[in-house]
């Protein structure tokens, strides 16, 4: 992990400092003075080797420091870390709503195989995986709030609702600390929607890995003597084959977790979440470099540590794998 | 040499018996004929040019004369899709060039040098497995400056390694099979080996995921239009389409929605081929499937 994200820090440095024809001016935008732009070279030692220009980088990365953003004119690191809650909570609450569907869907296909639930799981996860996410956000946004008006629309709170005071950033558990139950109930109401839409393309992959792994699984020895020994058809199936079939789909579980990312972007943008998506869609918008490629690094880091907790995971689940 | 490769033009007839039995690939293989129909003949399909606007009429609903409504410039929607159709798929076909060209080359060579180049060219790939896709390919595109070229070089960017890993574990089965080794004997030099016996041989799964890496390219390159990093208005491309249209979601429902079910219809039949094409060439899965 420590390569991958070295290796990280050097492709995101490539991408900021080396690629741009002029790196000051897309960090300054075009109509920096020669003041400024003779300022900021020296500041971040864009008048130095590059080799020199990278170990800067990295020594600032490590410290937390992302520069400043031009937009907002705040250390992109404060950005981050104001954006950062409302993305886990949607980000969280979508990864739920893709285990909680993908996983039990997954399971009654392979039980059911070639049955009208199979074909219908099937189909609906062939469409989730092949649904452009903006697009289903603005239908559901379309449907379910314009016209039927049955869930809040855009935005973590309803406009009348007071943000509780904030200890982790996250709406449900500081107003769940704050005791406040109204504003609870907004803030779990506005994530339908949202949690959905971004949940969507994640059921679908995971109910399908699901599936294969638990019919290669089905169809092994081990489960027929299970049966044959006469234990009950749901304890050989949760007891005996997910256990088994969980392993490939952790790995799916793991990578879906970087489409949640890619998809929070666009999830964000529609649903005009205060997120990292959405700080990195208006900063873009912007030439807003620095804010760019701090979104960029911290869902790298986030990823990369979701996928060597589910490496970890692993040994856990199976006792063949360990770690040294 | 060729005696001892493994037997494949005799397989055809077999597969697309198989393929005739599977009917959501045949569905997925019709959707991409009707699609690479439409953006070759969209010229002569398009009932209006894509970009005159009928100012007097805009926002009307589907009707005999424009079949899927006008959108917020009174330009016909249905013409601006099937010309949509065109870019969509160009950028579908160039990220899967220099992506699998790409992919694969470094792919092979890892597979076929082994040792520390292997590794190295592994480890590489795994940093750009490190990002999610999108928000690398955002990074890139704005690097580059937003345009359309630039993001299809950033979608080819984030998606090639999959090809590499694909080639690598290809080639490493490959290089230990007896027709190379015979090959070699004869005195096929690397290059000679590697387009002629191992590239052959690889191909299957490269084939196959050139198919799920066109609807990815298509879906990123909307996801990138319509957060304004691909092709700009006026282009009909489908993602600024929807971009464009998202005011009138509740109002004149059809702007943003035919564009938005384009695209989802495309990356589905690319992804039912996909599948299709692997269940075909894998008999493992044909029976699990």
């Amino acid at each position: 992990m420590g390569l991958v994200l070295l290796g990280v820090s050097v492709l995101t440095f490539f991408i900021a400092h080396v690629v741009p024809a002029d790196p000051v001016l897309a960090a300054l935008g075009e109509h920096a003075r020669e003041d400024q732009i003779r300022s900021y070279r020296h500041a971040y030692g864009l008048d130095r080797p590059v080799g020199v220009q990278y170990l800067i980088y990295v020594h600032r990365l490590l410290a937390g420091d992302f520069g400043i953003s031009i937009r907002t004119r705040r250390p992109v690191a404060e950005d981050l870390g104001e954006f950062l809650p409302a993305t886990v909570e949607l980000g969280g609450t979508a990864w739920l709503v893709a285990l909680l569907l993908g996983i039990p869907a997954g399971i009654l296909s392979a039980i059911y195989k070639d049955r009208i639930f199979d074909h219908l799981a099937r189909i609906g996860s062939l469409i989730g995986a092949s649904m452009p996410v903006f697009w289903l956000g603005l239908l559901l946004l379309g449907s379910f709030y314009y016209r039927l008006r049955w869930l809040p629309g855009p935005g973590r709170l309803d406009i009348s609702a007071i943000p509780p005071p904030p200890r982790t950033g996250l709406l449900l558990i500081d107003s769940a600390l704050a005791g406040d139950g109204a504003v609870f109930w907004s803030a779990l109401r506005h994530l339908v929607l949202p949690g959905l839409t971004l949940g969507l393309f994640s059921t679908a992959v995971i109910a399908r890995m699901t599936r294969s792994a638990m019919l290669e699984v089905l169809y092994q020895d081990y489960i027929r003597t299970a049966r044959a020994k006469g234990l009950a058809g749901a304890r050989v199936v949760l007891r005996h084959a997910l256990r088994n079939a969980m392993i490939p789909t952790l790995t799916i579980v793991g990578i879906s977790f970087g489409n949640l990312l890619s998809g929070a972007v666009l999830t964000e943008t529609v649903f005009a979440w205060p997120g990292l998506g959405r700080y990195a869609t208006t900063s873009a918008i912007s030439l807003d470099f620095p804010a760019v490629m701090g979104v960029t690094i911290v869902a790298a880091v986030i990823y990369t540590t979701i996928n060597l907790v589910i490496d970890l995971l692993y040994a856990r689940l199976d006792p063949r794998v360990r770690y040294e | 040499m060729s005696k001892l490769a493994p037997p494949r033009r005799r397989r055809w007839p077999y597969r697309l018996r198989l393929l005739r039995r599977n009917p959501l690939v045949t569905l997925g293989a019709v959707i991409v004929l009707l699609y690479s129909l439409a953006a070759l003949a969209a010229p002569l399909l398009a009932p209006h040019p894509p970009l005159t606007q009928y100012l007097e009429e805009r926002l009307e609903p589907p009707s005999a004369q424009f079949p899927l409504g006008l959108d917020q410039l009174g330009r016909d929607i249905f013409s601006r899709l099937l010309f949509g159709a065109r870019l969509s798929l160009m950028i579908g076909l160039v990220v899967v060039v220099i992506a699998g060209v790409l992919g694969t080359v470094v792919g092979m060579a890892a597979g076929f040098a082994g040792g520390r180049v292997d590794h190295a060219l592994m480890r590489v790939t795994d940093i750009f497995f490190a990002f999610p896709s999108l928000i690398l390919a955002m990074a890139i595109a704005a690097a580059l400056g937003p345009s359309l070229t630039n993001a299809m070089i950033a979608i080819a960017m984030v998606t090639w390694p999959v090809y590499a890993r694909l080639s690598r574990a290809q080639t490493l089965v490959l290089v230990r099979r007896e027709f190379l080794e015979a090959a070699r004997a004869v005195g096929a030099g690397d290059l000679r080996i590697l387009t002629r016996h191992v590239l052959p041989n690889a191909l299957s799964p490269l084939v196959v995921q050139a198919s799920f890496n066109m609807g990815d390219a298509i879906l990123i390159a909307a996801g990138l239009s319509f957060i304004g990093f691909g092709a700009h208005p006026p282009t009909p491309e489908w993602g600024v389409m929807v971009s464009e249209g998202r005011d009138y979601i509740t109002t004149q429902w059809w702007v943003p929605t035919f564009p938005g079910l384009a695209i989802l219809m495309a990356v589905t039949g690319f992804n039912l081929l996909g599948d299709g094409i692997r269940d075909m060439l894998d008999p493992r899965l044909r029976r699990a499937g």
